[in-house]
């Protein structure tokens, strides 16, 4: 895959192969990717130093091809899963298991780790919508896939589902709240669903796409609501909380929200901001008085119109982080082994990896009801 | 406000994960002994630095690991070095990086000629997708084009002739 502009992407034959560049290196020949959510802000060109030619890219499974001269944890012919998060283990805050803060595997910015195929703002590794890939700390983040998880749940397992259930865990879920979550797209479907392992009493999930909210209807046995046939979401939230607001909100949305005109001139359209503001906006005016609003929707750099004067007012907690993946895999398999989830289900569409481009138009103009594309690569395509 | 409904069975895992006593810790910073001590880790081992790095000013030097594709070249490598003087809190840091990528892309096209090669710009649109799945949509667009084109070729008459 090569990002050619926004909105501009092909499947390249010609670009060259990785290689190891350092001693803790693997390389990694994909057979799963899938497009991420946060990938369609790349795509739009709405991230700053994305540069031509990057390979997207952060949710992937393969087969280990190469390692370095350092590398033990892992052996050629090993089937792995990469968490987006490219982590050293030996940092500050590797050691606190922020493995999303990494400080060692990013020099272009310190506000984020490295994560793959995500610009060069986030460490301009080459990511995995492609057949190869370099994945550095080979030791840290990849884990072997076990033989009883299934390769569609590895793969989402990379990313949308730690998303969504440390959305949920930010929240600080007490049993009985009430949870509002803004957006019906992978990671939002996942929090809602995550939100019921905490304990949640009600869990309301507010979109405009009405398929999407069909489907997390049924998947994660929640409410749903389609913000264009709310005059106010904000008041509708209120009315149905009995005046007092939601206890936990969670910004499953980030930076292309719909739904606030004036948001969306400014973020999407004049990029004055960094990114459309509007669910963050609800979330926090959602929220009753002393209420968290856990953010998990990518945002820009610069900076974005909120209520701030309401967080302070309201005495809200704002918890935000890239999801930590490996400090939550294990929990995460348990759940898929238990039964108390099944990830893949929110796959509706496998496309080549040589129809990236149409793959990507597909995801990105909300077509053929897609909520989730994943690609699979020559490798991939029996397993 | 709190709703506890009679039965939760049909939610497989209700409240697996709560832990009442729990408040939220995570991501909370955890306290280690080496806290207030600053950069005082063991570092990786170094890559080494083969191709031009940028690296933010709000570091001392590289990360041990970075990305090697698609190093700053040209006038949008100008404009992203120039914008790397400035710290991430500036926000022409951003703007100049954004100016760069649109450079960037012109320079993409000027590249894929010298390399012999037609961009398809139609395909890496995914108007093969819009073709099969937005039949109207794409109709509109095309539509809407062709309407502009009009107007600028009837505008532009118009000023040759006056």
């Amino acid at each position: 895959m090569n990002y050619r502009g926004p909105y501009r992407v092909r499947a390249d034959k010609n670009k060259p192969l990785p290689q190891i560049e350092h001693s803790g290196d693997a390389i990694v020949k994909v057979t799963r990717s899938c497009i991420c959510g946060s990938d369609l802000h790349l795509y739009h060109g709405m991230v700053p130093d994305t540069r031509i030619g990057t390979t997207f890219g952060h949710e992937f499974i393969g087969i280990v091809e190469e390692i370095g001269e350092d590398v033990r944890n892992l052996k050629v012919g090993d089937t792995v899963l990469v968490p987006f998060n490219i982590a050293c283990g030996k940092c500050s805050f590797c050691e606190q298991q922020l493995f999303g803060n990494c400080h060692e595997s990013n020099s272009e910015a310190t506000a984020v780790g490295g994560i793959f195929g995500y610009s060069h703002t986030a460490g301009g590794f080459d990511g995995g919508q492609a057949e190869y890939v370099r994945v550095p700390y080979a030791d840290i983040g990849p884990m072997v896939i076990p033989d009883d998880l299934d390769h569609d749940n590895a793969v989402l397992l990379t990313d949308v589902v730690p998303t969504g259930y440390q959305a949920a865990e930010m929240g600080g879920i007490k049993p009985g709240d009430t949870v509002v979550v803004f957006g019906a797209g992978p990671v939002g479907i996942m929090a809602a669903k995550s939100a019921w392992l905490f304990g949640a009493g009600r869990v309301i999930v507010i979109d405009h796409l009405e398929y999407r909210l069909e489907f997390v209807k049924n998947f994660a046995q929640c409410e749903v609501y389609n913000f264009r046939s709310l005059e106010d979401p904000v008041l509708f939230l209120k009315k149905t909380t009995d005046w007092m607001g939601a206890d936990v909100c969670i910004d499953a949305v980030g930076c292309e929200a719909a739904g606030d005109a004036m948001q969306t001139i400014t973020g999407r359209k004049l990029m004055l901001q960094a990114g459309s503001a509007t669910a963050l906006h609800w979330a926090i005016n959602s929220v009753k008085k002393g209420g968290i609003v856990s953010i998990v929707g990518v945002y820009g750099p610069t900076g974005n119109l909120i209520p701030i004067g309401n967080v302070v007012n309201k005495g809200i907690t704002i918890r935000a982080n890239q999801a930590s993946v490996k400090r939550l895999l294990p929990r995460l398999i348990e759940h898929i082994r238990e039964g108390r989830m099944d990830p893949k289900q929110i796959i509706t569409h496998r496309v080549p990896l040589e129809e990236v481009s149409d793959a990507y138009h597909i995801f990105s103009a909300k077509l053929d009801n897609c909520i989730k594309p994943i690609l699979i690569t020559p490798a991939g395509a029996n397993l | 406000m709190k709703k506890i409904l009679e039965d939760y069975s049909h939610i497989p895992g209700w409240g697996i994960d709560a832990d009442p006593l729990d408040v939220p810790q995570y991501p909370i910073k955890r306290r280690t002994e080496n806290d207030n001590k600053g950069m005082i880790w063991e570092r990786p081992a170094q890559q080494p630095e083969r191709v031009e790095i940028l690296h933010s000013n709000e570091r001392p030097t590289v990360s041990a690991v970075f990305g090697t594709p698609n190093p700053p070249s040209g006038l949008s490598g100008a404009i992203r070095r120039f914008a790397f003087r400035y710290s991430e809190s500036m926000i022409r840091h951003w703007l100049l990086l954004l100016v760069a990528d649109r450079v960037n892309m012109i320079g993409g096209i000027q590249d894929d000629f010298k390399k012999g090669h037609v961009p398809d710009i139609f395909s890496e649109l995914g108007g093969k997708a819009e073709l099969k799945y937005n039949k109207v949509g794409l109709a509109r667009k095309v539509a809407l084009g062709a309407a502009i084109a009009l107007v600028a070729v009837v505008c532009i008459k118009g000023r040759q002739r006056g």
